[in-house]
């Protein structure tokens, strides 16, 4: 035992290195094992998607060489373009005004003196809400209302979870928010207006970019509420609606390629505002 | 933007009003249905009733609660089986590449719902890819009915949650001292004793936030039920969206509604307990 | 001090680098029986890397670690028999008190019996038994600084390691805690290696001491030796005050700079600083030695330090003289300075760029 560690000592620093590489490499690898196989599980089926969407047979039966074929088809689907027009109105609409009232919120709900519960509970409802519960809830109180329902009551449902989901990024940006440079504004003699726009308003902007393109994310995907308050006919159809309908009883090669269109709509539009967030950060 | 007394109000009132409008009188409004009856063609008859409680209580649809429940369990449990080891390799991995770990491991959970759901319809189908590759490996049997099944339905509810559950893990996890665990190791337990006693204990309340958020999302689910157990699989989420949009019995629906809203709030009341009962590593961890 | 103990703990030649930063660069220290020793030095210096190595948290990249005569470098932290006392205290949050201090025993799977007794034992010694079934979050600064010790001591490690343990406390009672350690660690007889980089809590608690800077040892003994004798111009400025003329050494044994001409004993020709505390200088009447005004005046109770302008040196010079009775003194007052070499440290070469 003594004559091991002596050898090991005499051969100095190489000899320590390496052991202490292997034991690192040891230790990191059923962590990496882990995420390999969770990273596998979550993007696998994803993966699988992307490439049949340019296989030119469709089928996931066998590969039949690369094509855009689907995608071309697409471009011919009245359904589908107006159904991604509709979309698109709808998620712009209930971003801008969500992207508003959510960030006055969260500046109401940072600059009070004291937390109220209520509004805690009120702002955080939304998020935690099934949305089945909220989409019959709208439903019914349009009906109630006597409405016609089309994309203006689904952008109304859809300001109410977006909102609360500004709200919150924002506020993640206010709490570590230094007041004191308001203050230091106001004594430099800035008036209230001027303080918020030259020096508030700047500081919170990632953050308020960065909620926006959530809230246009979760729009543009949202499918169970816009699906209840649509109301009857096809000419409010959403993105979301006319994929459910179409994948309701199988698998269609059209679907492919608009499933990879939509996820590398989201995906891009997450970066950006993962982006914003982390240059906030520093 | 000083600080005095009517401008935070202020500017709270437009959102306020928004969400009590859209959301409290919309949900109050079809509460208030649950106690009413269904008139003949499918109206409301506003005569004051509990019946649609006691229908909710009725071993018919109580069995579909308690189905739902069971699925939505097993979907829980699952999701943080994956989900636990996943987060903690994550808040073990080098302190530079966390967060881009954690942005890969959430980001599926932003794309489409729907298309994430049917991304598994694609692999499970009995042309699919799963029962294609069993072909090529030499399967000669029938192909496997893999979708339409109760763990095609737990099966799409864990893959379309997984990332929430790590993401909640995860943030307990990385809030946590690290000379928590070395204080564990340094008085004498090696790392699998450290784990059991120190951070798992620890990293409990993201745990139960993770599960709670899964179950009350799963219970309430319709769209996975209906695409990959093909309407066979009967769950609270289905019953509620038949009630409203194929039987109109809305009172019913709005009776099953509610039932689902108390389950959620008492989840999130226990787990809010429980958060409080282990609250003293947050204050610690930020010391 | 004293040559014919062996060293409990012998720190030989050890180095940490993180890939090409060095952290610790071949650092030599024997630590002695019940002693209690400072690892001391400016943020950065590799103290902290070295107790984490002495801990294991760290594995030396060259180097040995010995315990009693036995290389401990490779022994994961569970393994060693010394206790670690966290600088955030890492007290469990969801245990009590109590849970806290039976948390080390319970690894070593003693009888609980055994357990009780030892941890009522220190409770009662550490003055925590109140606070038994008390949650960490319910203590005050002081009271969990007490419970992390209390954690480490009832194993009755070798030696104790203390990372910045009073780094959280207000002055006050980090003065009181300061001696309270000190007779904890003769009550115990157990050895303390504490980390710091206060050095008047080195100097007040350390029978010896380290000093490292930029991951080198720059001087090991007591806190008199070092006080008195630096070893250079860095450790003379980071422990108390210190005044350095900047000059040189003639021929015939004379320091020279402006306006002072100072008889030294032992010194090489050439440039040299020469560096004197405040405390060596006394004020004498015009004419005599150094001339200087007074620029500053700072009264700090039982005495008072004037900063004096002179020839000789950039920064006035700190001269420490009684608050109460002799001369008073004011701003701007011409006086002259007498430096006693005996008692002063001359550094060769001299210049700011000599040391820090």
């Amino acid at each position: 035992m003594t004559g091991d560690t002596a050898t090991a000592t005499v051969a100095g620093t190489p000899v320590a290195a390496r052991a202490a590489g292997a034991g690192a490499f040891r230790r990191k690898l059923p962590g990496r094992v882990v995420l390999l196989l969770v990273f596998g599980f979550l993007y696998l089926p994803i993966a699988v998607l992307v490439m049949l969407s340019f296989n030119d047979s469709g089928l996931p039966t066998a590969w039949s060489g690369f094509s855009t074929r689907w995608y071309s088809a697409l471009l011919g689907n009245s359904d589908i373009l107006h159904a991604a027009w509709n979309t698109l109105v709808v998620a712009i609409f209930a971003t801008l005004v969500s992207t508003i009232l959510g960030t006055l919120l969260a500046l109401g709900m940072e600059t009070r003196r004291r937390k109220s519960n209520g509004l805690e509970a009120l702002a955080f409802a939304p998020m935690v809400i099934p949305d089945i519960v909220l989409a019959v809830a709208l439903l019914t109180f349009f009906s109630r209302l006597g409405l016609t329902m089309g994309l203006h009551t689904i952008i109304v449902s859809h300001v109410v979870f977006d909102l609360a989901f500004v709200c919150s990024v924002v506020r993640a940006r206010l709490k570590n928010f230094d007041f004191s440079i308001v203050e230091a504004s106001r004594d430099l003699g800035a008036s209230g207006w001027t303080t918020f726009w030259r020096v508030t308003f700047p500081v919170l902007l990632p953050s308020i970019v960065a909620g926006a393109l959530l809230a246009f994310t979760l729009s543009v995907d949202e499918f169970i509420i816009a699906f209840f308050t649509a109301g009857a006919g096809r000419s409010s159809i959403t993105l979301p609606m006319q994929i459910y309908s179409m994948i309701r009883f199988g698998i269609t090669p059209e679907v492919n390629a608009l499933a990879t269109i939509v996820m590398g709509v989201s995906a891009t539009a997450l970066l950006i505002s993962q982006w914003l967030n982390k240059e906030q950060v520093r | 933007m000083s600080f005095n007394a009517t401008r935070p109000n202020l500017l709270a009132a437009p959102g306020v009003a928004w969400l009590a409008t859209f959301m409290v009188v919309p949900c109050l409004l079809v509460l208030s249905y649950a106690f009413f009856q269904r008139g003949v063609w499918g109206g409301i008859e506003y005569t004051f009733t509990l019946e649609n409680f006691a229908r909710v209580a009725d071993p018919l649809y109580a069995k579909i609660f308690l189905n739902s429940a069971r699925i939505a369990l097993t979907t829980t449990a699952i999701a943080i089986l994956i989900a636990y080891p996943a987060a903690y390799a994550i808040s073990r991995a080098p302190r530079m590449r966390q967060p881009i770990l954690l942005f890969f491991a959430v980001l599926p959970f932003w794309s489409n719902y729907l298309i994430r759901t049917y991304a598994w319809m694609v692999l499970l189908n009995r042309e699919g890819l799963i029962n294609n590759m069993l072909r090529s490996f030499g399967y000669t049997g029938e192909p496997l009915s893999l979708l339409y099944t109760e763990a095609a339905v737990i099966t799409g509810l864990v893959y379309n949650y997984l990332p929430f559950v790590i993401l909640a893990i995860y943030s307990t996890l990385s809030r946590l001292n690290p000379e928590l665990m070395e204080a564990s190791r340094d008085l004498g337990a090696g790392p699998v004793r450290t784990f059991f006693r120190v951070t798992l204990p620890l990293s409990l309340p993201g745990v139960a936030a993770g599960g709670v958020f899964v179950f009350v999302l799963s219970i309430g689910n319709f769209v996975t039920p209906a695409l990959l157990g093909g309407g066979r699989f009967q769950m609270v989420g289905n019953l509620v969206y038949d009630q409203f949009l194929t039987a109109n019995d809305w009172p019913f629906g709005a009776a099953l509604g509610a039932a689902l809203i108390v389950t959620m709030i008492v989840l999130l009341f226990v787990q809010a307990r429980a958060t409080a009962r282990a609250s003293g590593e947050s204050r610690e961890a930020q010391a | 001090m004293n040559a014919e103990t062996s060293p409990i703990l012998r720190i030989e030649s050890v180095a940490k680098n993180f890939g090409p930063v060095v952290a610790v660069d071949g650092v030599s220290i024997d630590v002695l029986e019940n002693e209690f020793f400072a690892l001391l030095g400016p943020s950065g210096c590799g103290k902290t890397t070295l107790l984490r190595m002495l801990a294991g948290f760290e594995t030396p990249s060259a180097g040995r670690i010995l315990l009693e005569g036995r290389d401990i470098s490779p022994l994961p932290p569970e393994k060693r028999p010394l206790n670690l006392m966290f600088q955030s205290y890492a007290l469990f949050p969801h245990m009590t008190v109590r849970q806290n201090l039976c948390y080390g025993l319970e690894m070593e799977r003693l009888d609980k019996a055994e357990i009780r007794r030892r941890v009522d034992e220190t409770m009662a010694t550490t003055d925590l038994t109140q606070f038994a079934d008390r949650k960490p979050e319910q203590l005050s600064g002081g009271q969990k600084q007490r419970v992390a010790l209390a954690r480490a001591l009832v194993k009755r490690p070798k030696v104790l390691l203390l990372d910045e343990p009073l780094g959280a406390l207000d002055k006050k009672l980090r003065e009181k805690m300061q001696l309270e350690l000190k007779r904890m660690q003769n009550e115990a007889g157990i050895t303390f290696v504490i980390v710091t980089h206060d050095q008047e809590e080195a100097l007040v608690m350390a029978d010896r001491m380290a000093i490292l800077k930029d991951g080198r040892l720059l001087q090991c003994g007591s806190p008199e030796e070092i006080y008195e004798a630096p070893a250079d111009r860095f450790v003379a400025n980071f422990i108390g005050v210190m005044n350095f003329i900047d000059g040189r050494v003639t021929e015939d044994r004379v320091f020279e700079a402006e306006g002072l001409r100072l008889a030294v004993v032992n010194a090489r020709p050439g440039p040299a600083t020469l560096a004197a505390r405040p405390e060596n200088i006394a004020v004498g009447a015009p004419g005599e030695r150094l001339a200087g005004t007074i620029a500053d005046i700072a009264y700090h109770g039982l005495d008072r330090v004037l900063h004096v302008k002179t020839p000789a040196a950039p920064v006035p010079l700190q001269v420490r003289v009684p608050a109460q009775g002799g001369t008073a003194y004011q701003v701007g007052d011409a006086l002259s300075l007498k430096i006693d070499p005996a008692r002063c440290r001359l550094f060769a070469g001299g210049g700011a760029g000599a040391g820090g």
